[in-house]
């Protein structure tokens, strides 16, 4: 009568054993580098923030300054990076990770603030500019794809442009109230360009004609690294090249 | 939360990264039982050997063959080579002539009905104690007889031996490839040896106790992988089947995209239906390691690959996609631009990458004990051919051997001769 060799129940457990600590130590590991990565981007974020607070600060001061001590080139580089690596981790922590969700809202409002700084800049020293405010989402929107390529393509031909880009479904009361003043409809993506607003897919071709004043932006200006709109399905990169208030 | 892909990768991966540790564990545990021989080696006894040797429009391939089989050193008077000629249409008949006043060999010649007939012809003509069969694509080493006898006698209960198979002169990429999955082989194959699961005695070489034929019948058609068959058949009986790593066979392979398609669809076709043939086996704990361990990880490994390149050729065609639609849009204009930067925070950190690393790493130290096994200690690039290779093309002949059997359409043997130059 032949017979199996036994089966070696205890290496069966020990082997399982060893691979669910791989796994756990790869999990772990994932997830310890993940926060490390958002403990960054907190960093960032707070960096920005007070880079922000500091120009409004010398904006407020400016009355007693002349416009030739403006700059608008860079006024946080790191805010152009902040967006890239919010979508990159969107992409790969997760939209639906709480802390994900954070950065992102935290980015709108340092946004916003950007804007509003920069509006009353450019009309108090009469500088020519033109303000995009992008409003996309991230699921079924194919069209919120092709606006951001448009977007970028602009800003790789325009460096002035500004381009804000903000999640239509994000829950921030300032981007409700923002959707409220310009009376941004649903039909994304939507765009405020100088106040403004466009529903539906807008091409280059359309912008441009609708805006001849951003030929007038188009000048040499040291390109600087850009913003990428924080959109998870479309990695979308719509580039913005941050202002900055430099004063003497 | 983890998408549905992201948990069937960590399925597919757990499984494979527990096939490799089982492996490794036993490598460790057992490696001082792994038998080198050395050049000059004696049994105690030598029994009586029939070597049969199927061939079919074989004439440019069977007088070396046959050449090997006589240089093997064993003693001449207790080892009989069967050339089986299963109806060729060339001049493999006129060939072999040349060793016809070899008291050694016996020339038989029948109609054609497939190489499981050629050699059950074979079997019912021999009285020997041990029967094997030499695929006429092969060589042996001249010790590869004694090394494997030396496994009969030296347990009672084995048998049948496999040999170590062996790339023989790769010249091409796919060729080296292939050499470092037959290494890889060697490692895994001695791993199931040791744990009692071998499920396949190869066609070249692989020896025999006469009486596992004479208790268990002939070889059977078995969807043209008899050599499959026999195997499952010997171990739902409890047959023992042991591996001889130092026991060389080198064949020639395939040296091209398609005829390594159609050896490998013959293979996976044979296994899947094998397993369909034997699906009591499955999982039935009386029935060891090969029902636990080796048939599972098999039906693992086929569907793993799949699932990996579906999703591959998914993101390169969604990568497509989306370019099409950025051209289509903006035009050619900055399609090509990049600002890129290189920046840490960027570096993929994701857990299925973590497995992934640790999976090749795993594979590389089969690949290297296999190697070492084989005789063979210099490292070589070959591994990333194999990788690379296997990756890409593995999964067609996996996709339409499901497809096949489905549709229950055999694969030719014959179909895929290869030259022995």
């Amino acid at each position: 009568m032949h017979q199996h060799e036994p089966n070696d129940w205890k290496k069966y457990v020990i082997v399982l054993f060893i691979t669910t600590a791989i796994f756990v130590s790869g999990l772990w590991f994932s997830s310890y580098l993940g926060n490390k990565k958002i403990d960054q981007l907190k960093t960032v974020e707070g960096s920005i923030s007070l880079d922000l607070m500091s120009s409004e600060t010398q904006f407020s001061l400016m009355g007693e300054l002349s416009c030739k001590d403006v700059s608008t080139t860079v006024l946080s580089s790191e805010l152009n990076s902040l967006a890239d690596k919010i979508t990159y981790s969107e992409n790969n922590i997760g939209n639906n990770n709480t802390d994900v969700i954070s950065l992102k809202k935290y980015y709108s409002l340092l946004e916003i603030k950007d804007y509003l700084l920069m509006k009353q800049i450019t009309q108090r020293c009469g500088q020519k500019s033109v303000f995009i405010l992008y409003f996309y989402k991230n699921d079924n929107c194919n069209d919120c794809t092709k606006q951001g390529y448009v977007l970028t393509s602009l800003r790789e031909t325009y460096p002035n442009l500004r381009v804000y880009s903000f999640d239509y479904n994000l829950d921030v009361s300032a981007i409700d109230a923002m959707k409220s003043i310009y009376k941004v409809p649903d039909n994304l993506p939507a765009l405020v360009i100088n106040g403004k607003v466009y529903s539906g897919l807008q091409n280059v071709d359309e912008i441009v004609k609708n805006f001849p004043e951003l030929e007038t932006i188009k000048v040499d200006v040291p390109t600087t690294p850009s913003t990428t709109t924080p959109k998870s399905t479309t990695k979308t990169t719509t580039k913005t090249p941050a202002p900055t208030v430099k004063t003497n | 939360m983890h998408s549905t892909y992201t948990i069937i990768f960590y399925v597919f991966s757990f499984i494979s990264v527990y096939v490799q540790i089982f492996f490794l564990l036993t490598f460790f545990e057992k490696r001082k039982k792994i038998v080198q021989h050395g050049d000059i080696m004696e049994l105690k006894y030598y029994p009586t050997v029939t070597i049969a040797v199927p061939v079919y429009n074989e004439e440019a391939t069977i007088a070396k063959t046959v050449k090997s089989l006589l240089a093997l050193d064993y003693p001449k008077d207790k080892i009989k080579i069967f050339i089986v000629d299963d109806g060729s249409k060339d001049n493999t008949v006129g060939v072999v002539q040349e060793f016809k006043d070899n008291p050694n060999i016996v020339i038989l010649q029948k109609e054609n009905g497939g190489k499981h007939t050629a050699v059950n012809l074979a079997l019912m003509r021999t009285d020997s104690e041990f029967f094997g069969c030499l695929d006429s694509d092969s060589l042996v080493h001249p010790q590869a007889l004694k090394r494997i006898m030396s496994y009969f006698q030296n347990d009672g209960r084995t048998m049948a031996v496999a040999p170590s198979i062996i790339v023989y002169d790769p010249k091409n990429v796919l060729q080296y490839a292939q050499s470092v999955e037959y290494d890889m082989s060697i490692y895994t194959k001695k791993m199931l040896g040791f744990m009692g699961g071998i499920h396949v005695a190869p066609g070249p070489f692989s020896i025999f106790r006469k009486k596992v034929f004479d208790e268990l019948g002939l070889y059977r058609k078995a969807h043209n992988t008899e050599d499959q068959e026999i195997a499952l058949r010997m171990q739902e009986h409890g047959y023992k089947i042991d591996h001889c790593p130092d026991a060389y066979v080198y064949t020639n392979s395939p040296d091209s995209v398609m005829k390594l398609y159609r050896q490998r669809l013959r293979w996976i076709y044979g296994f899947i239906k094998n397993l369909i043939d034997y699906k009591r086996l499955l999982f039935r704990k009386e029935y060891g390691t090969v029902a636990l361990f080796t048939l599972p990880s098999g039906i693992i490994s086929i569907f793993g690959v799949i699932f990996l390149f579906v999703n591959i050729v998914a993101n390169i065609i969604k990568f497509i996609y989306n370019k099409i639609i950025q051209i289509q849009t903006i035009g050619f204009s900055h399609i090509f631009s990049l600002h890129y930067k290189f920046d840490w925070f960027f570096l993929n950190t994701k857990a299925a990458l973590f497995f992934s690393v640790i999976l090749y790493i795993l594979v590389i130290v089969s690949v290297v004990i296999g190697k070492k096994l084989a005789g063979k200690s210099k490292f070589s690039f070959s591994i990333f051919y194999f990788v690379i290779i296997y990756s890409v093309i593995a999964p067609f002949w996996m996709l339409r051997a499901i497809y096949n059997a489905i549709i229950s359409k055999e694969s030719n043997w014959a179909m895929e001769r290869r030259v022995i130059k």
